[in-house]
C-alpha cells in the first residue's frame, strides 16, 4: 500500500494532479521540439527531460501572482507554471516575431516575459543569480513580500557570480531562494570532476543560509523544500539554497551526443529514475490519476501541443531591420 | 553659481536625484560610513540611511549585477566600481547583461543602471590604479558612456545617467577629483548624453579629446595663442556612442586634427574617431590625422620617472599641435 506523501504537505489531491498534468506538458512540450530539431524544422533544443518533478515541486511552492523567477535554460516547467504557454514556447522554439521572450532574437531556452515576473536570462551561465538578488533587494527596499527564486545547474555553482550572489544575500538576508538542479553533467564532465564537497547545499553554511539536498525526482520533496524556503524568506528570515539532485534524460542539447562520454549503464540508470513515470505511478497507486484523467491529460495536451506547433510554424518572422530594434529605449519612436 | 570641485559636483549630483526620486540608490564598496575611498559618496550615507547607501561584500560581479537585478525591477542603482582597473569582475555583467537587457528581451525588460568608475592616471597609482579602460566597453550598443571633463559637465551629465533609461558607464578622471574647480548653477539641469561640446573655439587646429586631457588641450591653447596659433577644441563627453555629426564638423572646421587619449593608442576610443574622419571628411583635411596618446604598454608604470613618460600634459599637447600647424 502505498502511502499518500502529498497531504501531510498540505497538497491536495487535485494539487498534486496539476503537478503532474504541468510536468506531463513539459515533457511533451520538449519531446515535440525535439522531432522538429530532427526534422529540420527549428534549429535547437535543450531540454528539462529529468528535471520536470524538482521544476514542477518548485514551482507549486511559490506565489505564481507576484513572486519573481530568474530562470535557468532548463526549466520549461517552472515557466510553463508561471504562465508563460505551450504557443508562447513554441513561437520561441521557431523563433518567431511573437516570441514573448525575445521576439526571435535569442535561441530557445532563454527565459523572460515581464508580466509574469520572468526574468529575462542569457547564455553565460550564472549572470542570474545576482539578478534574483537584486530584484529581491529591490523588493526589500520597497517593502514587498514576494520571494524572488533562481535556478542553476551544478556545473553553474562553479562560478564567481554564484558565490558573490549567494553572498551578497546572505550578508542582507533577502528573500532569495537559489536552487541547484543538479543533473549530474556539465555538459560532458561528470561531479567528481566538478567539486569537491560531499553535497552542494554544504557551500550554504559559507554563505549563512540554510542549506538542503533532497530528491529531485520528487516534486513532493522538492515542494516540501522549497515552501519551507519561501515561507522562511517571507517572514524576513533571508535566502535558502537547495540541491535538487536528478538525471539528465537527454544530450546537453540537440547539438549534443552523449553517447560519447556517458555509458550504457549510467544513461539506463537515468532512465529508470524518469520523475515523470515514477510520478506517475505514485499517482495511479493512490488510484488519483485514474485511467481516464490520464487518457484526458494525453489528449488535451496533444492536442495543445499540435495546435500550438502548426500556430508557431506558420507565425511570421520578425522583419529583417527589426534587427535594429530596442537597442537603447530612445528607438520605441522609430 | 557656486565654485564646485568635480568631486563635490558628483557627490551633488547624486544628493540631488536621491532627494527627487526615492528609486535611485547608491551600492558599492566602502561607499556608506567611509563615504567612499575618493569621499565621492559623503555625507550620502548620514543624509539616506544605510538602505540607500549600501556597503556591499568586496566582489565587483555582485555589484553590477545586483544593481542589474535592481534596475530590472524599477530601481535607479548607482554601482560605484572602487577603481575603473577593478571593473574587470564585472565586464561579463555589464556587457553579456546589462547592455543587452532591453535587446534581448525585445524591449519587455531594461536595465536603467549607472556604473561609476574613476579612472585615469597621474597619481601615483601604478598599473592597477591608473588604467583608462573605456575602449574595453567602447564597441558595446546598448551601453552609454561619458566621461565628463569639468563639474559643470560632471553634475549635468550624471544626472542625466541616472535619469536614462539604459545603462550608462560613467568615468571619473581621479586625478580631476579636487585639480578641477568650476562654477556650477545651482539649479537642477542636466545635459544630453550623446553630445560633444566645444570647450574652445579657434580656427587652426582643431583638438578633439576627453576627460582630464581637455585641461591640458585648453592649457596648450593658452600658451600657443601667443604664438598665433588659434586652437578648436571639441569635449566628446560621451564616447559611445560618439557625437559624429560633432567629430565632423570640429575635424572640417580647421582641416588639421589632433585627438589626445591617456589611454594606450591602438584600439584607444581615438582610433574610431579617426575613423569617421577618414570616412567623412578626408577630402576636407589638410595634414593626415595625428592621435597623441599613452605609449602601447600594458598600464602606467609607479616611478616618477616612468609614469611622468607615460602620462598625458600640456607640453606633449603643445608640441603635437605646433606640429600639426607647422604642416
Amino acid at each position: 500500500m502505498t502511502e499518500n506523501r502529498h497531504a501531510v504537505s498540505g497538497l491536495s489531491d487535485e494539487d498534486v494532479l496539476n503537478m503532474y498534468r504541468t510536468m506531463l506538458l513539459a515533457r511533451r512540450i520538449d519531446e515535440r521540439m525535439w522531432l522538429l530539431n530532427r526534422a529540420g524544422k527549428i534549429p535547437f533544443v535543450i531540454s528539462c527531460q529529468g528535471q520536470e518533478a524538482t521544476q514542477v515541486g518548485a514551482a507549486f511552492a511559490l506565489d505564481q501572482k507576484k513572486d519573481y523567477i530568474a530562470p535557468y535554460y532548463r526549466d520549461l516547467a517552472v515557466v510553463l507554471h508561471f504562465g508563460m504557454t505551450t504557443k508562447e514556447l513554441m513561437l520561441s522554439a521557431f523563433a518567431k516575431a511573437e516570441d514573448p521572450n525575445s521576439g526571435g532574437k535569442q535561441m530557445p531556452g532563454h527565459f523572460g516575459q515581464k508580466k509574469n515576473r520572468i526574468i529575462t536570462g542569457s547564455s553565460p551561465v550564472t549572470t542570474q543569480v545576482p539578478h534574483a538578488v537584486g530584484v529581491a533587494l529591490a523588493g526589500k527596499m520597497q517593502k514587498k513580500d514576494f520571494v524572488t527564486f533562481v535556478t542553476l545547474g551544478e556545473g553553474s555553482s562553479n562560478q564567481g557570480d554564484f558565490h558573490e550572489g549567494a553572498n551578497f544575500a546572505g550578508v542582507h538576508k533577502l528573500p532569495v531562494i537559489i536552487m541547484i538542479e543538479n543533473n549530474r553533467y556539465a555538459i560532458s564532465v561528470p561531479l567528481k570532476k566538478q567539486f569537491a564537497c560531499e553535497k552542494l547545499s554544504d557551500r550554504a553554511a559559507g554563505y549563512g543560509m540554510p542549506g538542503v539536498t533532497v530528491n529531485g525526482d520528487d516534486p513532493i520533496e522538492v515542494y516540501k523544500a522549497v515552501k519551507e524556503a519561501a515561507d522562511r524568506a517571507r517572514e524576513g528570515k533571508g535566502p535558502s539554497l537547495i540541491e535538487t539532485v536528478c538525471y539528465r534524460l537527454t544530450a546537453h542539447s540537440s547539438d549534443d551526443d552523449q553517447r560519447q562520454y556517458r555509458s550504457e549503464e549510467d544513461l539506463a540508470e537515468g532512465r529508470a529514475h524518469d520523475p515523470v513515470k515514477s510520478f506517475a505511478n505514485y499517482l495511479k497507486e493512490l488510484n488519483i490519476l485514474t485511467p481516464e484523467i490520464e487518457e484526458k491529460f494525453q489528449n488535451d495536451i496533444m492536442a495543445e501541443i499540435d495546435e500550438a506547433t502548426e500556430y508557431a510554424e506558420q507565425a511570421p518572422y520578425a522583419a529583417p531591420e527589426h534587427a535594429l530594434k530596442y537597442v537603447y529605449a530612445e528607438q520605441e519612436e522609430l | 553659481m557656486t565654485v564646485l570641485s568635480y568631486m563635490d559636483a558628483i557627490t551633488l549630483a547624486m544628493k540631488e536625484e536621491m532627494e527627487r526620486d526615492e528609486r535611485v540608490f547608491i551600492l558599492g564598496e566602502d561607499v556608506g560610513v567611509k563615504g567612499g575611498v575618493f569621499k565621492a559618496t559623503q555625507g550620502l550615507y548620514e543624509q539616506f540611511g544605510e538602505e540607500r547607501v549600501i556597503d556591499t561584500p568586496l566582489a565587483e560581479s555582485a555589484i553590477v549585477g545586483v544593481g542589474v537585478g535592481a534596475a530590472m525591477y524599477g530601481l535607479r542603482p548607482i554601482a560605484e566600481m572602487q577603481f575603473a582597473d577593478f571593473i574587470m569582475p564585472a565586464v561579463n555583467q555589464i556587457i553579456s547583461e546589462a547592455s543587452k537587457i532591453r535587446y534581448r528581451s525585445d524591449n519587455d525588460w531594461s536595465c536603467p543602471m549607472v556604473i561609476r568608475a574613476p579612472f585615469g592616471g597621474g597619481v601615483h597609482g601604478a598599473l592597477y590604479h591608473s588604467q583608462s579602460v573605456e575602449a574595453v566597453f567602447a564597441n558595446q550598443p546598448g551601453l552609454k558612456i561619458v566621461i565628463p571633463s569639468t563639474p559643470y559637465d560632471a553634475k549635468g551629465l550624471l544626472k542625466a545617467a541616472i535619469r536614462d533609461d539604459d545603462p550608462v558607464l560613467f568615468f571619473e578622471h581621479k586625478r580631476a577629483y579636487r585639480l578641477i574647480k568650476d562654477d556650477v548653477p545651482d539649479d537642477d539641469y542636466t545635459i544630453e548624453i550623446g553630445k560633444a561640446d566645444v570647450k574652445r573655439e579657434g580656427e587652426d587646429v582643431t583638438v578633439i579629446t576627453y576627460g582630464l586631457c581637455v585641461h591640458f588641450a585648453l592649457q596648450a591653447a593658452e600658451r600657443l595663442e601667443k604664438d598665433g596659433i588659434d586652437v578648436h577644441i571639441l569635449d566628446l563627453r560621451t564616447i559611445y556612442p560618439l557625437d559624429q555629426e560633432a567629430i565632423i564638423k570640429a575635424a572640417k572646421k580647421t582641416g588639421k586634427v589632433l585627438l589626445i587619449t591617456e589611454d594606450t593608442k591602438e584600439g584607444s576610443v581615438m582610433s574610431e574617431v579617426a575613423a569617421i574622419i577618414a570616412e567623412y571628411a578626408l577630402f576636407d583635411l589638410d595634414a593626415p590625422i595625428k592621435r597623441l596618446a599613452g605609449p602601447d604598454v600594458p598600464a602606467m608604470p609607479y616611478a616618477p620617472t616612468m609614469e611622468k613618460f607615460f602620462m598625458m600634459n600640456p607640453e606633449k599637447v603643445e608640441q603635437a599641435i605646433r606640429e600639426l600647424a607647422e604642416f
